[in-house]
């Protein structure tokens, strides 16, 4: 089950906690991974660590010249077609709305939500040619919750899920499948610096009564590459520990 | 036979899985070849690569059979 040999993916974001640990976890299966991020010596570590079928590419998702490259970047040190598109990479500016500056709304949008839609425009081409592919988009519990403060990120987290349910519809015909992940509260460096008052507020609202990990929200990212989840498209895999059930 | 016509028929047939005997210059991509409208998107994406030329999506709903691609990209071409 869930075997990815033979399969190339691309994984944006890989130099953070839950990118790289999807990353990690389709190599695992088999896939050669295409890693990509803003820091190339943690892209070539990475890389190092996941020996042969591993690559990596360097794109600032800031830039559009840049993401529009990268699904053919990718494919060019991999050396074969994208199979597989894992679109994690995002930024936070967070800040109630009333002192909310432009720049701070518009820059989460261009890097979570506008970089997704060149990424998918970029990777939907091939996929379209050889009548497969899968199309993971890392959204967020607060896309659907919403959270004081994220009105940037909910908004991005929230347009991501509306585009993969519109996509996932255009290329059904055509064996691709467009799918969300929505982590909840994942343990991650910026879950470090929490006090323990605001760690236990958190706990408080999450039934299994702890963070998530990585590696779970990497293995909803293997099933949803796989060919078993090929009935599965335009959903959205809530990973979250039951703090929102939706 | 026009060398444009020949590569749009290359074209078609690979794309359409198509019978080269059906891919004639009458030929409408929909009610003869079998084509959805995403195949029609992913004919005009080919033709634009392979002739290098800009199809605008309100010509690209006039060109509706073989023979229409012919003529369009002819023109484009200034053949």
């Amino acid at each position: 089950m869930f075997n990815l040999s033979g399969k190339t993916a691309l994984v944006t974001g890989a130099t953070g906690g839950i990118g790289g640990a999807v990353a990690r976890a389709l190599h695992a299966q088999g896939a050669h991974v295409v890693l990509s991020g803003t820091r190339e010596a943690v892209l070539a570590e990475l890389q190092a660590e996941l020996g042969d079928r591993a690559s990596y590419a360097v794109a600032n998702l800031s830039d559009p010249d840049s993401v529009d490259g990268l699904v053919a970047a990718a494919e060019a040190v991999a050396g074969n077609p994208l199979d597989i598109l894992v679109a994690n990479a995002g930024i936070t500016k967070d800040g109630l709305l009333m002192r909310m500056k432009d720049e701070d709304f518009q820059s989460v949008i261009q890097i979570n939500l506008e970089s997704y839609f060149r990424l998918t425009r970029a990777a939907v081409k091939g996929m379209m040619k050889r009548r497969s592919g899968r199309i993971i988009g890392v959204t967020s519990v607060v896309g659907v919750t919403g959270n004081p403060g994220q009105t940037n990120y909910s908004a991005s987290k929230a347009g991501m899920i509306g585009f993969s349910k519109s996509l996932a519809q255009e290329v059904g015909s055509r064996g691709i499948t467009v799918n969300c992940i929505a982590p909840g509260f994942i343990a991650s460096p910026m879950t470090d610096v929490l006090n323990e008052q605001q760690r236990d507020a958190i706990l408080g609202r999450i039934p299994a009564g702890r963070l998530g990990s990585g590696d779970e929200i990497a293995a909803a990212a293997v099933y949803l590459s796989s060919n078993e989840a090929a009935y599965v498209t335009g959903q959205t895999l809530h990973v979250n520990g039951g703090m929102a059930m939706i | 036979m026009s060398d444009t016509l020949e590569r749009v028929r290359k074209i078609v047939i690979e794309q359409l899985d198509a019978d080269p005997d059906k891919v004639t210059e009458k030929a409408s991509f929909i009610d003869d070849l079998g084509a959805d409208s995403l195949d029609t998107v992913e004919l005009v994406m080919a033709f634009e690569e392979e002739f290098d030329v800009e199809i605008p999506d309100d010509a690209a709903e006039h060109i509706q059979t073989v023979g229409d691609a012919v003529k369009f990209i002819d023109e484009k071409l200034g053949a």
